[in-house]
């Protein structure tokens, strides 16, 4: 079931809520306490505004346990605005649409069921930008 | 610290081995390695495995591995990191002998991958991954790889039949090796027909799994003046995820690997003979180059187009099949790497022999990059 693990990432998965660093200003998603560029410590957090742009993009066909129902599905690198890169999966466009530099932005959806009679796991994916159409 | 030695290489062909469970494979292996150093008795054993406790429900493989060797009582233990582990079981055997806390020591790599239903295999090697923000999103192994190769080619330009090189060397090779899994050359219309795995990766641009077990026989170098010596053995890491890299496009942690190995050894990229790198990928291996100091940024596929990887190349790579033909027994595969770069040394490589090879550099990645472990040797 794992519940607490599903609960203690409801911040990032919801809302990308990650961190900035004190010292240089950077942006960190995922948060790590740690900043990437200068290794000090970064656990102001900050919320993401969910928009960026593809960075790459493949398609899964042939999926692991828990994703098998949802294959084909498209999972890219998404390069957010404030700088970090995500992998995350794309949606509400298919295969012929999707291209690196592509705007794209942050929305909550379903991401697996944990099981028969588990608990079904939301986060973030990400659509084409509604503003750039 | 003292110099260490290969005494002895033992490995079973890369096969789907229904009739051999995960301790037999490596107990065949182990005992090949033993015969092969006339040694019978060993200080310690380290095993290399990434996934025996989710697909074949054993760990401890440690112990595993020596009570099936009949040697009870032995120190054992196993090296996990995931595709990395079994260099990583050699870096630790490595340090056991040069420190001078055993006089023997039998290194092993092995993985049972085959029974397993393909959603069941494919999410136990996901495990290599980031569970919270890589995992969590779908994402496979073959898939973080395909988003690598399609930045790599968006970056610098290149097709997706331009990686074919790096699959028709490593399959005429493999023909070549009676351990690898395929024994076939393929031909370009073979590569070009190759079912799409993960867009832009196909079959041939990938690694098969298979089951599979490598070992080898360590001493002091001093005891063993004939043998092939290690001149460097490096570990090192990077992010777990690739996209926490400031360059997903480059193996920072091969880069440090490597650079550590050749200081150590007191050798450059103009030494090494022979590279058995980590062609889990095509696009790995043109990392690795690149990270290695065999072609700048971007032309590591450009140095396979001119053949300078091929077993008369100027750094043949892969030479009895790499894992795309020899195969991909994930948690092994570390060590027939480094199983095949010594009887290449040696001059025991058979039909895939290269001339020549004085000395020889493997280079075991873990992961999508996190852990990488290179090792050089001469003979
Ligand atoms: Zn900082």
């Amino acid at each position: 079931m794992e519940v607490s693990r599903h609960w203690r990432l409801q911040e990032q998965r919801y809302k990308l809520v990650g961190e900035t660093c004190d010292n240089c200003g950077v942006k960190l998603f995922p948060p790590r306490d740690v900043c990437l560029e200068c290794e000090a410590p970064a656990q102001e957090l900050y919320t993401f505004t969910g928009l960026g742009e593809v960075f790459s993009y493949t398609t899964i066909y042939d999926a692991p346990a828990g994703f098998e129902h949802d294959a084909p599905y498209m999972v890219a690198l998404v390069k957010l605005d404030e700088g970090p890169v995500i992998t995350a999966q794309l949606t509400d466009m298919s295969e012929g649409d999707v291209e690196i530099g592509m705007p794209v932005e942050m929305v909550t959806r379903k991401l697996r069921t944990d099981g028969e009679e588990g608990m079904i796991v939301y986060g973030y994916k990400f659509r084409p930008a509604l503003a750039a159409v | 610290m003292r110099e260490v030695a290969i005494l002895g290489v033992g490995q079973v062909p890369v096969r789907e081995h229904w009739d051999r469970s995960v301790r037999h494979l490596a107990a065949d292996a182990g005992r090949a390695a033993l015969l092969d150093a006339g040694v019978a008795q060993v200080d310690g054993i380290y095993v290399g495995n990434m996934t025996g406790g989710r697909l074949n429900h054993q760990r401890q493989l440690g112990a595993v591995v020596a009570d099936a060797l009949g040697m009870w009582g032995v120190e054992a233990v196993k090296m996990e990191a995931a595709c990395g582990s079994a260099g990583s079981a050699m870096r630790q055997g490595i340090i056991a002998i040069a420190s001078g806390e055993m006089e023997a020591v039998l290194v092993i790599g092995v993985e049972k991958m085959t029974e397993n239903g393909f959603p069941q295999t494919t999410a136990a090697l996901t495990t290599a991954a980031d569970a919270d923000y890589e995992i969590e999103q779908g994402v496979t192994f073959v898939g973080l790889n395909a988003l690598i190769m399609r930045r790599y080619m968006y970056e610098y330009g290149y097709e997706r039949r331009d990686f074919a090189p790096f699959a028709l060397n490593a399959h005429a090779n493999g023909a070549k090796n009676p351990n690898a899994m395929f024994r076939q050359p393929i031909s370009m219309e073979t590569y070009d027909n190759g079912r799409i795995v993960s867009d832009p990766i196909s079959l041939f641009d990938a690694s098969p799994i298979g089951d599979g077990a490598a070992a080898l026989l360590l001493v002091p170098a001093e005891k063993a003046p004939r043998a092939v010596r290690v001149l460097g053995s490096a570990v090192a890491t990077d992010t777990l995820a690739v996209h926490d890299r400031e360059d997903p496009l480059s193996l920072k942690a091969s880069e440090l690997s490597v650079q550590r190995a050749y200081a150590q050894a007191g050798v450059g990229p103009a030494d090494i003979d022979l590279f058995e790198l980590h062609d889990a990928f095509s696009v790995m291996a043109a990392l690795s180059l690149e990270a290695c100091g065999f072609a700048e940024r971007g032309e590591g596929v450009r140095l396979a187009q001119e053949g300078a990887i091929l077993p008369d190349g100027r750094i043949p790579i892969c030479s009895m099949g790499g894992l795309k033909a020899r195969g991909h027994p994930v948690g092994a595969t570390g060590l027939y790497q480094i199983a095949e770069a010594t009887l290449q040394l040696q001059g025991r490589a058979g039909a895939a022999q290269i001339d020549g090879v004085d000395i020889a550099m493997t280079q075991n990645i873990g992961g999508s990059g996190a852990t990488i472990v290179t090792h050089i040797l001469q003979k």
